[in-house]
């Protein structure tokens, strides 16, 4: 009884996923799909030097990129996650942490009035956002709202190329992608990004020029230069523990290695009074 | 019970007498997974993964204990305390990649589990109540993933969790109060962000009982076997201290090369980067996914798109419990007396080159955007699963000709049983 209900209540789920497919299949078939996928491209594979199990961070490298940040992405961008006693893992002095947190200007409050003002950074403050709330941010950039960047290498599938590529990527859509896709092209206050998915994003090209941010170790800072320090930058600061993470992991490995092949030659050897005797062909 | 010739425990110091009289631990633990636990001898490595599933249970509450003394589940500093973990707490970027990885592989070898369940027949007399406790447990761990992956409440978390409670809303009449009264409001919020962490720290210790009561309801009549052939002798089995403490650890220092591997080289790879997005209600991901494990379900639930009488929502949401809710009512379902697929030709077909790359095709489809050829390929394969489990096993258990049984697991293994010759074995042969 219990099999026939089951063949029948079977049979009912098979039709019924059947019909969705033929149905699905015909209209498939009698419609064309509208081809909705813009073709963007994905992200360029730049090399870093925390790539690959034995990576580790280039504090030149990051330092530069914080320059970048600074100086660049800072004016839209917020980076609420970290904070400036961070900096101190870049590989700056603590003298160096506490002059470079000084030159951010925080919130504060006027000690003797209780009014709201600002006062120089301290090590232990966190980066300050550039807008007070979000409408001040959308109403600032043709609304839209500037993501904070503390975690967005992480937020992006491939994301420290992907950041690396978007701000390299800008350029005019080709015609043969307008010529098949007319959506793709710019609406006003957008820019066109070939590493953007729908393919036209509202923040301006921010690296425009060569030597736009000057470099204190004397790299020539171009903007592919620039756009790859600053995705650097903000590997570290979506994933401060990266390095630490990837060095860990050896000892561990070879620990759990060493004791599994211990494990493999006791567990031989515990068999092998059971085990049936291989017997020559 | 156990089998007449297992080992007995015998108290060998005053402590140990001690407590044998007051609260027989140790005479406890003997016999549930130490000598005294008289064994098939002929398991092989697909018999590992349980002791596993229980190691990475004991690694997801101690993990998450330790996440939970750091945590806050308030919608307005969740994300924050989650990243507060990755940065500020000592080593909590290890216990964070632990616990989320870990889930991962408390599936991946649960599904082995269950999977070799099905190829060896485990669910069938007399182990019925195993399997059943067993598909128990299966559900208290989807839903304890499902809510642990709302905690950190990034963009996933709260779509996800948006998406799976709407699922109730399929139901006619009673659904959208009940998805109303399960999210404490309209949608997801702090009043679901709060029941879902009470229930997510809640429901791995109703796992852990259900893990004990499985524990014991397999120790009535001793583990399966590949053969299928019950004990009879025995020289048919060894007691699992140390055999299978020893092969055990082997397999645990395997698992957790390749855990280790995940946590440390590649902690995110399972995991979708949207969810280090903050939770925005105004703004919907391009697709939502849920984790891995779910896949095969999610592409159940997605591949019912037509409204045949009733609506194709319904269908889909009737075919995900569905798909699972069946696995109930296995044992019986399939009357072959043979329990080992390696003796049933028609079924081992239908296994490998039926169920197998059905359930590779969900699994590939529940991931993949909600377009064609993916839609078509899981209505496809959602036929498939469907028929199988309700159809062609019932069926198949009636119409095959089993080939011929070893005579006993030590014919199996030592390719003769002289015990059997001598006429020592009185049971019947299965």
């Amino acid at each position: 009884m219990i099999r026939i209900i089951a063949i029948l209540v079977g049979l009912g789920f098979a039709f019924v996923a059947l019909i969705s497919f033929v149905v699905g299949a015909y209209t498939a078939a009698t419609e064309e799909a509208p081809d909705t996928h813009l073709p963007y491209e994905h992200p360029q594979d730049v090399n870093f030097s925390f790539d690959g199990p034995f990576g580790t961070w280039d504090y030149g490298q990051l330092q530069r990129g914080y320059k970048v940040y600074k100086e660049v992405c800072s004016a839209c961008h917020s980076l609420k996650f970290v904070a400036l006693r961070n900096l101190g893992e870049l590989g700056y002095t603590e003298a160096q942490v506490k002059a470079e947190a000084a030159t951010w200007t925080v919130p504060g409050i006027d000690p003797n009035t209780g009014e709201a003002s600002t006062r120089p950074g301290e090590p232990t403050d966190y980066f300050p956002k550039p807008y007070p709330n979000n409408v001040a941010a959308a109403a600032a950039n043709n609304n839209a709202i500037p993501p904070d960047l503390s975690l967005i290498t992480k937020a992006r599938a491939d994301g420290t190329n992907y950041v690396a590529s978007l701000l390299t990527g800008y350029r005019p859509p080709s015609e043969e992608l307008l010529a098949e896709h007319p959506e793709a092209a710019p609406g006003p206050g957008l820019y066109h990004n070939v590493y953007f998915p729908n393919m036209n994003l509202a923040m301006a090209p921010p690296l425009t020029s060569n030597g736009q941010v000057t470099y204190d170790d004397g790299t020539e800072a171009t903007i592919g230069q620039m756009a790859t320090d600053v995705a650097a930058f903000l590997t570290w600061t979506a994933e401060p523990t990266l390095v630490k993470r990837k060095q860990t992991g050896w000892p561990v490995l070879i620990f759990v290695l060493f004791a599994t092949i211990l494990a493999w030659f006791s567990k031989t050897q515990i068999w092998a009074a059971v085990k049936p005797k291989k017997t020559k062909a | 019970m156990s089998f007449p010739w297992a080992k007995q425990y015998e108290p060998t110091n005053g402590l140990t007498k001690f407590l044998d009289e007051k609260l027989p631990v140790p005479r406890l633990v003997y016999n549930a997974v130490g000598a005294g636990y008289p064994v098939p001898r002929n398991l092989s490595y697909f018999w590992n993964f349980g002791v596993l599933a229980g190691f990475f249970l004991m690694l997801q509450i101690v993990t998450g204990v330790v996440l939970a003394m750091h945590y806050a589940a308030n919608a307005s500093v969740a994300f924050a305390t989650t990243e507060h973990i990755m940065r500020d707490i000592n080593w909590g970027w290890l216990m964070r990649y632990a616990h989320a990885n870990g889930a991962s592989f408390f599936f991946i070898v649960v599904y082995i589990h269950i999977f070799r369940g099905f190829f060896y027949s485990s669910y069938k007399a007399p182990r019925e109540m195993i399997w059943l406790l067993g598909v128990v447990i299966f559900l208290l761990m989807m839903a304890t993933a499902f809510m642990g992956y709302v905690l950190p409440w990034g963009q996933m978390s709260f779509w996800g969790a948006k998406v799976i409670t709407g699922l109730f809303g399929a139901i006619p009449l009673v659904g959208e109060p009940i998805q109303v009264w399960l999210l404490g409001g309209f949608a997801p919020d702090n009043a679901a962000l709060n029941r879902f962490f009470s229930l997510h720290f809640l429901l791995p210790f109703v796992i852990m009982g259900v893990v004990i009561m499985h524990i014991w309801a397999l120790h009535i009549p001793g583990s399966s076997n590949p053969t299928g052939v019950e004990v009879k002798s025995e020289s048919d089995t060894v007691p699992f201290h140390p055999y299978y403490t020893a092969k055990d650890g082997f397999g645990l220092g395997v698992i957790l090369l390749l855990f280790f591997a995940m946590v440390f080289f590649l902690p995110n790879y399972l995991g979708h980067p949207d969810n280090y997005i903050e939770a925005n209600p105004l703004s919907t991901p391009a697709h939502i996914v849920p984790e891995w494990y779910f896949w095969p379900f999610y592409a159940i639930l997605r591949a019912f798109t037509f409204d045949f009488i009733l609506p194709a929502k319904l269908w889909g949401v009737l075919g995900m419990f569905a798909a699972i809710l069946m696995w109930f009512f296995l044992p019986w379902l399939d009357k072959s007396p043979v329990r080992s697929g390696h003796y049933r030709p028609l079924f081992r077909k239908f296994f490998w080159f039926g169920l197998i790359p059905a359930m590779a095709v969900l699994f590939y489809c529940g991931g993949a955007p909600a377009e064609e050829p993916f839609v078509m390929l899981s209505q496809i394969a959602t036929a498939y699963y469907f028929l199988h489990f309700l159809v062609i096993i019932p069926i198949v258990s009636q119409v095959e000709k089993p080939e011929p049984l070893p005579y006993s697991i030590t014919e199996a293994v030592l390719g003769s049983d002289k015990k059997a010759v001598l006429g020592e074995n009185t049971e019947p042969a299965v």
